[in-house]
């Protein structure tokens, strides 16, 4: 290994795993969260469910900054705007389902 | 003005991890990503559906019924597990430390079998102990379709990275072996944002409704 590549991968991975850890016991914590706000506290359906909801979309938003490097690569935007694409179209057909047939659930 | 861009861009590319350095490579996680995108939109129909069809239990068994706390909060921190001991072997990749790239990546593969198992056994109790296969309801299929696709995605992953780990052993950290690696870390990571959702519009729904 010369001495620029060496210099390299010091720079891509020196030290303690920071963004991994943090991202692990966030997921734990906010997994933890809602199984106690789904199990643990009896609030209204709709509050409990939209409270649950919202903390799995902050923990997948964890798992896409700090685990999958995301904002990464030589021009990053775009995958970010594919990815988002990606989600707005999954929660599109959701949403839209879950209304269109409100009427069936 | 061309000159400068393109000295510009190469500069960029040699200051990059490894699996960037070609372009081929580049262009290649870039499509990962778009492939990415796609299973998304696949995951929402099946996301859809079941909710849709979470109440149509057909007299039979309902989600409250079923569910267990404990196997699925097994299930989901062995994956949220394996998610971070991938994260860990993309940092060694990063550090060109090949021993522990292929360590870190044998765990992931070794919490996502043990994630399967349960998995397999929460199935066969349900259908073969709660009288709730596949065919029993509405409720049910939607159920195991959705779990189902899940499941065959970390089978698959498992696959895939074995093969990976076969090609690490063979021919070490190179750009293209480098890019493998860090793709189905994207992959696996995926499947954990998958299951996120699961666990909280499949399981933790079905305990509340």
């Amino acid at each position: 290994m010369d001495e620029n590549q060496k210099q390299m991968s010091e720079r891509m991975g020196a030290g303690f795993p920071w963004k991994q850890v943090i991202g692990l016991l966030l997921s734990l914590a906010l997994t933890f969260l809602a199984l106690w706000i789904a199990v643990g506290l009896s609030l209204p359906v709709p509050v409990t469910l939209t409270i649950i909801v919202g903390l799995a979309i902050f923990q997948a938003f964890i798992q896409l900054f700090l685990f999958m490097h995301v904002t990464e690569g030589t021009e990053p935007v775009h995958q970010l705007i594919g990815i988002l694409f990606g989600i707005y179209v999954a929660f599109a057909i959701v949403g839209g389902t879950l209304w269109i047939l409100a009427y069936a659930l | 003005m061309t000159n400068a861009t393109l000295s510009l861009h190469e500069k960029d590319q040699s200051k990059m991890p490894l699996e960037y350095t070609t372009e081929e490579g580049d262009l290649r996680i870039f499509g990962f990503w778009i492939f990415l995108a796609a299973e998304l939109v696949l995951f929402g129909t099946l996301f859809g559906t079941y909710l849709v069809l979470q109440s149509h239990t057909a007299g039979g068994p309902t989600a409250k019924d079923l569910f267990e706390i404990g196997p699925v909060m097994a299930e989901t921190i062995i994956l949220l597990m394996s998610s971070f001991t991938c994260g860990l072997s993309t940092i060694e990749l990063r550090r060109h430390n090949k021993k522990g790239l292929i360590g870190w990546m044998s765990v992931t593969i070794l919490l996502g079998l043990v994630f399967i198992g349960l998995e397999a056994n929460e199935f066969y109790t349900y259908a073969v102990h709660e009288g709730a296969p596949l065919s029993r309801s509405a409720f049910l299929s939607g159920f195991f379709v959705l779990l189902g696709t899940h499941g065959a995605h970390v089978s698959l992953g498992i696959v895939w990275i074995i093969g990976i780990l076969l090609q690490l052993g063979k021919r070490g950290i190179t750009p293209v072996t480098a890019r493998k690696a860090f793709m189905a870390g994207l992959y696996w990571h995926f499947l954990d944002v998958v299951w996120i959702f699961i666990f909280t519009a499949v399981y933790l729904t079905g305990l509340v409704i």
